[in-house]
């Protein structure tokens, strides 16, 4: 061991070194992470939820890979005609770019909270809901395109293997749910911060917490994009 | 929300908000703890029914076929969901987290609360299947699909609908529960309490619920799939198939899914109800033995180390299901090298014992008796993770008998000495020796006797979940007086069972008055300023830890144990 010349080195000298020493600090305080309670119990929901989706999704590619019936192409599923050009894609690309959006004015409304700068931190995240809202209501459209337009059920279509309609409702569906459910929480979050309901502590976590949720949706769409519709 | 000491929250006055829309950590853990028990009650008659059929053909006329495996699946789903992940995480979890680690109540009291209901309408949903139309569930508690939807097997109807939805409402019990155990213990501890300082009860459960938060997501998804499959008639499960000579409308499903799907949750399940138990034991073990736990670390990393090597064996589940050999060789090896760890375990609690003060009280026994159920229970463990092994004892007894003891058996006698040691806490009151040593005895001895002959039941070829045995040629007559012989301990150990139940209402009301701490225990929920703890748990000022949960019988002190809180000499109480 080289001897370093630090005045600390010997203060140290009894604590325990190497692997022994990181798990003595890493465990030695009250509490493991420094943050407060509800974000903790954010973060160990959302790393369970990513679960759930990734159950989902890894169910979805295993029936994609082993139907031996043919699988629909998204692009040309999800085309939309304008002006008689089938533009493939540009539903989704729409959609993305609207809940990506939101990710954006969302994160800028846990900026101003923290500011305390309560009306620019609700219209904020009314705007986020509002993009969240906009997301839920193209994809109602695009359900209704499928189901009506195209014929897709989730017990089978005529475009080709059963597993397509079925997966699809089911994974968008339960995101749907998720965006839905961020919206109601983010107006809540919002009306509450509206009416200083937290001024009292001055502690306006709750901001980002709802905002750790909402980037979590986010985060999920941009897989069920790439392995849905991309793929 | 949250408590921090002298923020004005007093305790809830009422009888309502005081016993039944309680948030306090306690008064849910006791909810759960009886409507557990009540569930458990139900599974156990149930397996003693289809123990009757097995031992006396037709002795019972009502229990034909289709009640038979209404029974099994029922039994099983009872036993392994809703009475011991039930009872150890949402029971034993709520009870001991908070006070173990020196916290007021669970980080958010109110999901808690939420838990317990949310769990209470699973029982219910599940309870009602009974009364559909068709019965419950009959398709064996893994519910392997297609089978498990499709006329034919009994309670297809409401009955598999009512399992399904029943199961995704307890995973959001279990996750708002979850949720809060595992915050409690990574964030509110108390001063001086290090996660290397906590006791080995809640390293069990908090391994065991991250292992539910990660889990019990493949069996919702599958869960949900499932219920597509029924419901809209989609295919993820289904595969084109002819049923009762018509053909479906399914088409191009995968069953195999759901087999890797339902295992990746199940094996860990074993774990999710074989670590609560593990840490409990250790605890018991050292108490009751007046010395310290041997080798405290290791038994945190054997802890760590199954909880990680627990969601990459699911598929020994499957060897008979067909897979690739080097997937078979994969999954066997990682099956036999969590023997280590395990093994681990077993040697260090023999080693507490070794040269200690035993004391043979009741919760002793039971943790002793663990020791001996688990160790054999998981020696055939050993020889089912081989493939080859496995194959021809597949769908034996000689599987019935390994898990019953290592996962069934071994866990429940861990939940009698738990009941056992903390009886006292929680009422004030002893629970009947007496009582108990018989309830112990007959258990255990019993239990020996039911799972023995089944190994070699197995080994005769005898496969399980069938209805009756008449004429099969490779089964010799003698087997039947086996299960004669089976069946009858089974019946009386089912009815020991109501001695402890007897135990648990006469001695809350009856009891001989228990000390605070009547076992000498270190760990911190044997050092509340009043028993039962009240609302709040400690009073004016929080506990300060200075030790690990282990100091029994040092030489020169006083008593033959030091609580963790107990300020060292020189050293004032923190003022």
């Amino acid at each position: 061991m080289e001897q370093h010349s630090q005045p600390t080195a010997q203060d140290l000298s009894g604590l325990p070194s190497g692997w022994r020493g990181f798990v003595a600090d890493w465990s030695s305080d009250q509490r493991a992470f420094k943050v407060s309670w509800g974000k903790a119990m954010m973060w160990i929901f959302l790393v369970s939820d990513t679960f759930v989706f990734s159950c989902f999704l890894i169910g979805y590619m295993t029936v994609r890979i082993s139907t031996t019936v043919v699988w629909p192409k998204p692009r040309e599923v999800f085309a939309l005609s304008i002006g008689g050009v089938s533009v493939p894609l540009l539903l989704i690309a729409i959609m993305t770019f609207i809940l990506i959006s939101s990710s954006g004015t969302m994160a800028m409304a846990v900026h101003f909270a923290y500011l305390r700068d309560r009306a620019k931190a609700a219209a904020l995240m009314l705007a986020t809901a509002a993009f969240g809202a906009t997301f839920v209501s193209l994809q109602a459209f695009e359900w209704t395109h499928l189901i009506l337009g195209e014929g897709v059920r989730p017990w089978g279509s005529s475009l080709g293997a059963a597993q397509f309609g079925a997966s699809f409702f089911m994974i968008t569906g339960f995101h749907g749910l998720h965006v839905t459910a961020g919206v109601i929480y983010l107006l809540t979050v919002a009306y509450r911060v509206l009416k200083g309901r937290y001024e009292k502590s001055g502690n306006y976590q709750i901001v980002e917490i709802a905002g750790l949720y909402w980037h979590f949706v986010d985060l999920v769409w941009v897989f069920i994009f790439a392995l849905f519709y991309l793929w | 929300m949250a408590y921090s000491h002298g923020d004005g929250h007093h305790p809830p006055q009422s009888f309502w908000t005081r016993y039944v829309w309680s948030q306090d950590h306690k008064v849910i853990s006791i909810q759960y703890t009886i409507t557990a028990i009540v569930i458990g009650l139900v599974g156990l008659v149930l397996s003693n029914l289809m123990r009757l059929q097995l031992g006396f053909p037709g002795l019972v006329p009502f229990i034909d076929p289709a009640h038979y495996y209404q029974f099994v699946t029922m039994h099983g789903m009872i036993m392994v969901i809703y009475l011991l992940t039930a009872l150890f995480l949402g029971g034993f979890g709520n009870y001991l987290i908070p006070l173990m680690v020196g916290a007021r109540d669970m980080v958010f009291p109110f999901l808690n609360m939420l838990s317990y209901w949310v769990y209470l309408l699973a029982v219910l949903v599940l309870v009602a299947s009974f009364f559909t139309p068709g019965g419950p569930t009959g398709a064996g508690w893994t519910l392997y699909p297609p089978q498990a939807i499709l006329p034919g097997t009994p309670g297809d109807g409401a009955g598999i609908i009512l399992m399904l939805v029943s199961l995704l409402i307890f995973i959001v019990a279990a996750t708002m529960g979850g949720l809060n155990y595992v915050t409690t213990v990574l964030q509110a501890r108390t001063e001086g309490m290090t996660l290397m300082r906590l006791p080995l009860t809640v390293w069990g459960i908090f391994m065991a619920t991250i292992l539910a938060l990660l889990a019990f997501p493949a069996l919702f998804v599958s869960g949900v799939m499932m219920l597509l499959d029924k419901t809209l008639g989609t295919s993820f499960f289904m595969p084109a198939l002819m049923s009762l000579g018509q053909a479906l409308g399914y088409k191009g499903g995968s069953p195999l899914l759901f087999q890797h799907l339902f295992w990746f949750f199940g094996h860990p399940e074993v774990y999710i109800v074989a670590l609560p138990a593990f840490g409990i034991v250790s605890d018991l073990i050292s108490t009751h033995a007046r010395k310290n736990i041997f080798g405290y670390r290791l038994m945190v990393w054997a802890i760590v180390a199954i909880g990680v090597l627990s969601v990459v064996v699911w598929a020994h589940h499957m060897f008979v299901s067909g897979m690739n050999p080097y997937f078979g060789f994969f999954f066997a090896t990682t099956t036999l090298i969590i023997a280590i760890p395990t093994a681990i375990k077993v040697y260090n609690w023999v080693l507490t014992l070794w040269r200690g003060n035993i004391h043979l009280t009741v919760p002793m026994l039971f943790a002793i008796g663990f020791i001996s159920m688990f160790a054999i229970g998981g020696l055939t463990g050993l020889f089912l993770g081989n493939v080859s092994v496995d194959i021809p004892l597949s769908n034996t007894y000689f599987v019935v008998a390994h898990f019953h003891m290592v996962m069934g058996v071994a866990p429940i006698l861990v939940v009698f000495g738990g009941i056992y040691h903390w009886f006292p806490k929680v009422t004030g009151r002893m629970l009947n020796d007496t009582l108990g040593q018989l309830h112990f005895w007959i258990t255990f001895i019993g239990t020996y006797l039911i799972y023995f002959p089944m190994h070699y039941l197995g080994f005769l070829g005898m496969p399980r979940r069938y209805y009756a045995y008449e004429n099969y040629q490779f089964i010799p007559p003698s087997a039947q007086v086996l299960n004669e012989f089976i069946t009858v301990v089974a019946l009386i150990v089912g009815v020991a069972q109501f001695l402890f139940v007897f135990n648990l209402a006469w001695s809350v009301f009856k009891g001989r008055a228990a000390s605070s701490n009547p076992w000498g225990g270190t760990t911190l929920e044997w050092q509340t300023p009043d028993t039962p703890p009240v609302h709040g748990n400690w009073g004016e000022t929080l506990p300060v830890v200075y030790r690990w949960a282990y100091e029994y019988s040092v030489p020169g002190e006083a008593r033959d144990f030091v609580p963790q809180n107990l300020a060292p000499e020189g050293e004032g109480e923190g003022e």
